[in-house]
């Protein structure tokens, strides 16, 4: 035995008090690194909530008031925004030129069965052309909120002189009433959110006002659609190959950790793919024209919600893959024993035992791999969203734009009212986003209950 | 005789029947896995050929390429330089957020954590992990940037920088690397863990000096990881940390002033791939092949460190599972 | 091997008595070897199970037991990495050659497992799916009836048909797994261990059970309690572990005399307990 000695009586109370208190410290630093994780959490959201939401020095070209009363309406007793479709088109042909009404009647018309700016020769005459054919002989009808849209951008056109935060507006509502009162005169300074019924039912404009995110909500929707409808079944049979039929051979294991790397290859990087295949490549297909389903001027080549959503399906494949593998793999070996001792054949088994037991399992992976492809953004930059249409997507082959690029660039304008709507468009995105994952606890809950 | 004896008689047909629904099933289901290669290939294929094309052109050399600290298209001058350096300053800064505070949250979440805790900070943690990217953007630009800007002074801090990006991005990462780690501890056999609290050792001493060593390759998988994931990130950079290439001259530009400088703009890999292909590019141009060729790069880099990570992960798994 | 297989033989025809002279074989074995990866599990055997008997495989744990009695019906198959070598002869036919389709060789020769295992399913469906899966054409609910009416679970589930089969006890569960067998008609009933899951009270009935079906069906029944072999069971083969691990069958033989007088030292000391 050595000679040395542990330390004893004070000396050992010392010692021990001293590695107690390393202990408390590093604890708490411990613990204070998860809070400040949080605290950016919640810094992120306020932040959001803090520009979504606020005062506005606004002013109007004309009050919405006059506009009302110039179609013999009386402004006390009928809001502009309460007003009927057709109310409204008197305001619009009475207020705007011929010229722009015509641009916005080709664009989409306003009755089905009328013209209201074009005379029907000149219409018949270019929707017979063979190219450069307007969207608008599609024979589309805007609705109601769309002109009402349009009114308020062409006619009364609302101008946000200044906005300010959330939390400026609530802590010094009287400074600010001060300084606008001298700045803008004529503006009237409203509280306003920017989230609104308006906003996520209005088209995109390049005006920060009167902007909204319906056009880039449906094509969100579009994309993830064609999405889902291509990554599911793919991704699902391959995890029941990789799972049930696979044998340890080579191909299949490099399948397996092919998978397994694709889940970690930048998002970016499957834009590119999508940009050369799916855009340049297989151009015929995903511009629709092998259909003849081109409709002239509403696609653009490739760049189409097919493309954006395969590339969105390539890039949640593999998660899909792996969530499902887990799903596929947590049915217990018993069933598919007891399925084959009886005689049935192996896809039998799978039918009837296997996939039904892994059926929750499989939906709560593939939406959260569905969610992630509802906030990708870069690819479908990449892969070419359009930069400004607002027009709603018709269809699989059309022109897109989606929620994320619509924040990425109204984020990228320098002007605060295009901050102001990013904010508001971010919450509709967290909101889709909430949606989806409390589906997937729901799901989760119940399958957890059942087992 | 008994009843099944003599069915036993009977001739019974065993032989294998076509069953081409089967034969089917099984055929498309192995198809679908294979779409998984043909991705792989599609990517390697696509890249390359356009990086090929771009290095064949007359404008570049591979020696241009990887040797000159000028990216400018305009006048047909390509190094990648100036891109990866502000890929690497993005990245260093995000690892040095994300490592420590992901590291510590595993810690205290699988070392100190009650059950109860756990069950309410994990979902957070996810919550973190699930928003989009483009929303890190607008809270580097909209709340990072201000930040920074008001601490170290306006005309230190540029409007675009590469600092703001990198913590958010860092902070973005945060999940990634504590669920790696926090696995990586988890993995640790509580057998370890008593046989140091029998020798009298404070529950931090077994934390810090037992379970993280015994833990190391897969908490070192999660560094790898972070660090794949940091470069590969698009969003954040785009939005915050500049929309052009900072070009520098080793020797001319002071190393701490401008090429390790967090507070100045500078594009990335990433950030210049999305502005190039965001505008109206056009096929078999010369920007079009450049952004594969840095598009080419970006893929083997993140997939040197992602299979790194899994050595890390597998040499892991080898000793405790 | 061959000498084995005059064993196995002898053993028989020794000790029987007139009536027993038809016997007819319903599964034989030749030079059976059974392989997981590079380790044998089941080594060189020859053995015959004769038609509408019980035949119980007894011997210790990890002795190659139920290895062997998932290679009568393939089941093996189903193990990523194990391999076959040697014939089993069902119906004139090794079940092994390359053009038998184990889909038809397992639907002649059901299984019930060691823990009850029915699907998460109704009890109805829980029966009618084989037989559905199997093309059977008549009545289904009357099929149910009888396959339940067999496996004496009928009176105690009729009412509750529509019900989850987990909803039952597990004795009933493990007769349900039986009844879902006996409804695709088979002709061999192999059982793993049917019991070992279940309380005496439980057991006892199934054991009932299986008497009862001899009449109708042939079955091999794994087990490592000695008791049920030697009540429930007319043959017996007895298996052991080499020093490589690797089981094979020590001694085949009548119940009775495997029970009362072995031949070899090793049964002897398996059966009084000396190891095990």
């Amino acid at each position: 035995m050595s000679a040395g000695a542990f330390p004893k009586g004070a000396q050992l109370e010392a010692q021990i008090n001293r590695r107690r208190r390393q202990g408390v410290y590093l604890r708490l630093s411990f613990l204070g690194s998860l809070m400040l994780a949080i605290l950016a959490l919640l810094t992120l959201l306020a932040n959001i909530i803090n520009s979504a939401f606020g005062l506005v020095a606004l002013e109007n070209a004309v009050s919405p008031a006059a506009l009302v009363e110039e179609i013999g309406l009386d402004p006390a007793g009928s809001a502009l925004s309460d007003l009927s479709k057709d109310d409204l088109l008197l305001v619009l042909e009475g207020n705007i030129n011929n010229n722009v009404g015509r641009r916005l009647e080709r664009e989409q018309r306003f009755y089905s069965d009328s013209l209201v700016f074009e005379t029907q020769t000149k219409w018949d005459e270019i929707c017979a052309r063979e190219v450069d054919r307007p969207a608008g002989c599609s024979g589309d009808v805007r609705g109601r909120d769309d002109v009402y849209a349009l009114v308020v951008e062409q006619i009364v056109q609302p101008k946000a002189l200044e906005t300010w935060s959330l939390i400026d507006s609530v802590l010094h509502r009287s400074e600010i009433e001060a300084a606008a009162a001298v700045s803008y005169p004529d503006a009237d300074l409203v509280f306003r959110s920017w989230l609104s019924m308006d906003f996520v039912t209005s088209p995109q404009s390049p005006k920060a006002e009167v902007a909204g995110v319906r056009t880039a909500v449906l094509g969100s929707l579009w994309i993830v659609l064609v999405t889902i409808v291509f990554s599911f079944p793919v991704g699902v049979a391959a995890a029941v190959y990789l799972e049930e039929y696979a044998r340890d051979t080579r191909l299949n294991r490099l399948i397996q950790t092919n998978i397994n790397n694709l889940a970690g290859v930048p998002s970016i990087i499957y834009g590119m793919l999508g940009l050369a295949i799916f855009v340049r490549v297989l151009e015929t297909f995903t511009s629709g024209a092998f259909l003849g389903a081109v409709d002239g001027g509403v696609t653009a080549n490739g760049r189409t919600v097919v493309s954006a959503g395969l590339t969105l399906g390539l890039l949640i494949l593999p998660i899909i893959i792996i969530n499902a593998q887990e799903a596929i793999r947590a049915v217990p070996q018993s069933l598919r024993s007891a399925g084959m001792a009886l005689g049935a054949t192996q896809w039998q088994t799978i039918r009837a035992h296997v996939l039904p037991n892994a059926v929750p399992g499989i939906l709560t992976g593939a939406i959260l791999a569905v969610a992630r492809a509802l906030g990708e953004t870069a690819p479908l930059v990449v892969v070419g969203a359009s930069t400004f249409i607002t027009t709603d997507p018709s269809g699989p082959f059309a022109k897109f734009t989606a929620l994320p690029i619509q924040i990425f660039q109204w984020t990228s304008r320098p002007q605060d009212e295009f901050r102001n709507i990013a904010a508001a468009a971010i919450i509709v995105l967290l909101i889709m986003l909430l949606a989806l994952n409390a589906t997937a606890i729901v799901l989760r809950n119940r399958y957890a209950r059942r087992v | 005789m008994n009843p099944s004896a003599a069915a036993t008689v009977e001739a019974i047909d065993l032989t294998r029947k076509p069953r081409p629904l089967e034969v089917l099933v099984q055929g498309s289901m192995f198809l679908a896995g294979m779409i998984s290669i043909l991705t792989t290939i599609g990517i390697v294929f696509v890249l390359g050929r356009e990086a090929l094309l771009f290095f064949q052109t007359d404008e570049v050399t591979l020696g241009e390429f990887f040797g000159s600290t000028t990216w400018e298209p305009q006048i047909l001058e390509f190094g990648i330089w100036p891109l990866v350096r502000s890929t690497m300053m993005v990245s260093l800064i995000a690892v040095l957020v994300a490592v420590p505070l992901g590291l510590a949250t595993a810690i205290y979440l699988s070392e100190y954590a009650s059950e109860r805790a756990r069950g309410i900070l994990k979902p957070i943690l996810e919550v973190l992990a699930g928003i989009p990217t483009v929303v890190y953007g607008y809270f580097a630009l909209t709340f990072m940037t201000p930040m920074l800007r008001s601490i170290f002074g306006v005309s230190i801090v540029e409007i675009f920088n590469v600092a703001s990006a990198g913590i958010v991005v860092g902070i973005l990462i945060i999940p990634l690397v504590s669920s790696m780690s926090e696995d990586a501890l988890h993995a640790v056999p509580l057998s370890l863990r008593e046989a140091a609290y029998g020798l009298g050792a404070t529950k931090l001493e077994v934390s810090l000096r037992i379970v993280l060593p015994a833990a190391l390759s897969g908490v070192t998988a999660a560094f790898v990881v972070s660090v794949s994931r940091a470069i590969g990130e698009t969003m954040v950079v785009a939005i915050a940390a500049g929309a052009s290439p900072r070009n520098w001259n080793l020797g001319k530009d002071g190393v701490l002033t401008t090429i390790l400088n967090p507070f100045i703009s500078g594009e990335t890999m990433t950030g210049h791939i999305v502005r190039i292909s965001g505008g109206d590019l056009s096929y078999n141009s010369i920007d079009y092949n450049s952004v594969f060729a840095i598009g080419l790069m970006l893929f083997l880099m993140t997939l040197g460190l992602n299979l790194l990570s899994r050595r890390f992960v597998a040499r892991f798994r080898e000793v405790y599972e | 091997m061959s000498d084995k297989q005059a064993f196995v033989r002898t053993t028989v025809s020794a000790s029987a008595s007139p009536d027993e002279q038809t016997l007819t074989s319903a599964v034989e074995t030749r030079s059976l070897n059974v392989f997981y990866g590079s380790f044998r599990a089941v080594k060189d055997v020859d053995l015959t199970v004769y038609d509408n008997e019980i035949t119980a495989l007894i011997g210790s744990s990890g002795c190659g037991k139920s290895t062997l009695l998932r290679s009568f019906n393939r089941m093996n198959d189903l193990v990523a990495g194990a391999r076959v070598d040697g014939e089993v002869l069902y119906h004139d036919r090794n079940i092994y050659d390359s053009d038998v389709d184990p889909v038809e060789v397992r639907r002649r020769i059901g299984m019930v497992f060691q823990k009850p295992n029915p699907f998460p399913k109704s009890i109805y469906d829980n029966v009618a799916w084989g037989a559905k899966v199997n093309g059977y054409r008549g009545n289904v609910d009357a099929l149910v009836e009888e396959a339940l009416g067999q496996a004496a679970l009928w009176d105690e589930v009729k009412d509750k048909l529509d019900q989850s089969g987990y909803s039952l006890s597990g004795g009933q569960q493990q007769r349900l797994c039986i009844a879902r067998t006996i409804a695709v008609k088979p002709e061999i009933i192999l059982m793993d261990e049917p019991t070992s899951a279940l309380d005496p009270v439980a057991t006892l009935r199934i054991e009932e059970l299986i008497q009862e079906l001899k009449t109708k069906y042939t079955i091999v029944i794994v087990t490592h309690n000695m008791q049920q072999a030697a009540r429930a069971s007319d043959f017996t083969a007895f298996l052991n572990m080499d020093e490589d691990r690797a089981g094979r069958v020590v001694e085949f033989g009548k119940t009775g005399d495997i029970f009362t007088r072995p031949e070899h030292e090793e049964t002897e000391n398996y059966i009084t307990g000396r190891f095990g």
